[in-house]
């Protein structure tokens, strides 16, 4: 009887541990032993990291969007119908169409989504780029802005921690190329007495900011948006005054993850080395779905897969899972619109930023063209 | 509390931050602290020294109850107790 993967989402991990599992496990694939399903709400497979420049103008809709059909290997059957229960004890993803899929394997991969309904008032009166709508609405304010206050605030948790230093710096050179940026007074809070959660980034921050004119407030948790009075008011008792206030709102994890009592706010309890639930020997959890005290990123959810599917495949084939995920990411740090650098580290090594460079920037502006070869499982 | 006291918490939450550079304890613990019901018991293990300071300073400023740390080789059990809505 043939054994049966399925990998609800459709992301980069999700998509990643698909294919990579269907080239790996080919020879099982073609002889009917192994079934691979991948289950997804939606067609579409979205470059989220490309909003940052799809803000700026840098990018269109249509370059960061493809049919995740077109990126699945054939061999994986594609089912676009949410998934709206999943039953760990009884090995069963129900779907909204009625089909109730049974499995030998279960891989979470369902992402996470900006929650700003989570802070009162920031839904009105925030601002964000984290998606397409919001991305082309918060544009629009920007290319109409003549000057003033915009105040950038941090909610918990949030994916890409970088993206809120790279849209700082961004923006300071945007502004000054539309020859504004002496009437816009910029602020920058952090969550933490310091200004980012990385210590060398934080250094980095504390050393360049006053350079680009960007104002800081750290410990800086929101309580509350006044969107009539333009006003954030923070836990910890300072209140902000904006004109354009630009979050990145809390995340939360999937619906069918806290429907199906699978983790508080979508977010799944996974061990940190084996990437299995916490009390589980056939579900494994990747990416922005783990309740995993790391970073919620493109390049996490990679460095996992590969575990992951090293693990599915020996597991299958022999029995045993050996394989460790040793809590790699490497993230891309925009410092402006023509420099960036980029981190790297694991749970043993700390990140260290080398210094900005255009090549850098090159690099970055070549892999946001060249991304659907990772979740083709090619780079 | 004394750490006998803290020895014998059972926490509703406990986040293991240690080798985790990014997003980092405090900003775990804040995470919890708000998600958390009032009177759920939170523990952080930190492996960053600093930590011992920056949550019990954290927990002040915003009126939220620090009940203390044990701290281990190389690391620091801290525990915070969420006594108002936030």
């Amino acid at each position: 009887m043939s054994k049966r993967v399925v990998i609800v989402g459709g992301g980069v991990g999700g998509t990643i541990i698909a294919n990579l599992l269907a080239k790996k496990m080919r020879p099982e694939l073609k002889k009917g032993e192994l079934v691979i399903d991948v289950v997804s709400d939606k067609p579409e497979h979205f470059y989220q990291p490309g909003l940052l420049y799809m803000l700026f103008g840098l990018k269109h809709h249509d370059e960061l969007v493809r049919n995740e059909k077109d990126l699945l290997d054939p061999m994986v059957e594609l089912h676009l119908h949410p998934a709206i229960k999943i039953d760990k004890d009884k090995n069963e993803v129900h779907l909204k169409n009625g089909v109730v899929m049974k499995y030998d394997i279960l891989v979470l991969a369902t992402g996470s989504r900006p929650a700003p309904e989570m802070i009162p008032g920031l839904k009105e009166g925030g601002n964000w780029f984290y998606e397409v709508d919001a991305c082309l609405k918060l544009r629009h304010e920007l290319v109409n802005f003549k000057g003033g206050k915009i105040v950038l605030t941090i909610g918990l948790p949030h994916k890409c921690p970088v993206a809120p230093f790279e849209v700082s710096y961004m923006l300071d050179d945007w502004f000054k190329q539309r020859g504004i940026r002496d009437k816009v007074d910029y602020t920058y809070t952090y969550p933490i007495g310091r200004l980012h959660g990385l210590q060398p980034l934080a250094d980095f921050g504390a050393k360049t900011f006053p350079k680009h004119g960007i104002n800081t407030e750290t410990l800086f948790n929101m309580k509350e948006v006044d969107p009539n009075k333009k006003t954030v008011t923070s836990l910890e008792g300072v209140t902000l005054k904006y004109d354009i206030l630009i979050t990145v709102p809390p995340h939360k994890g999937a619906q069918v993850i806290e429907d199906s009592g699978l983790g508080q706010n979508g977010f799944v309890p996974t061990d940190k080395f084996t990437l299995k639930m916490e009390g589980s020997t056939n579900v494994y959890v990747v990416g922005d779905t783990t309740n995993l005290p790391i970073s919620k990123a493109g390049s996490t959810a990679h460095f996992e897969s590969d575990v992951i599917v090293e693990n599915i495949t020996s597991e299958l084939r022999e029995g045993l899972t050996p394989f460790r995920y040793d809590g790699k990411v490497f993230c891309f740090i925009e410092t402006g619109m023509t420099k960036a650098t980029y981190i790297m580290f694991d749970y043993n090594t700390p990140p260290n930023p080398v210094a900005p460079s255009a090549l850098i920037h090159w690099f970055k502006l070549t892999y946001n063209k060249v991304y659907w070869l990772t979740p083709m499982g090619i780079l | 509390m004394t750490e006998e006291e803290l020895k014998q918490i059972k926490p509703a939450v406990t986040v293991d931050a240690r080798g985790t550079y990014c997003p980092g304890p405090l900003m775990e613990l804040i995470k919890e602290v708000r998600q958390q019901p009032v009177g759920s018991v939170i523990e952080l293990i930190s492996g960053d020294a600093g930590s011992a300071k920056d949550v019990p300073e954290w927990l002040n400023k915003v009126k939220q109850e620090f009940l203390g740390v044990i701290p281990g080789d190389g690391f620091w059990r801290i525990f915070a107790k969420k006594v108002k809505d936030m």
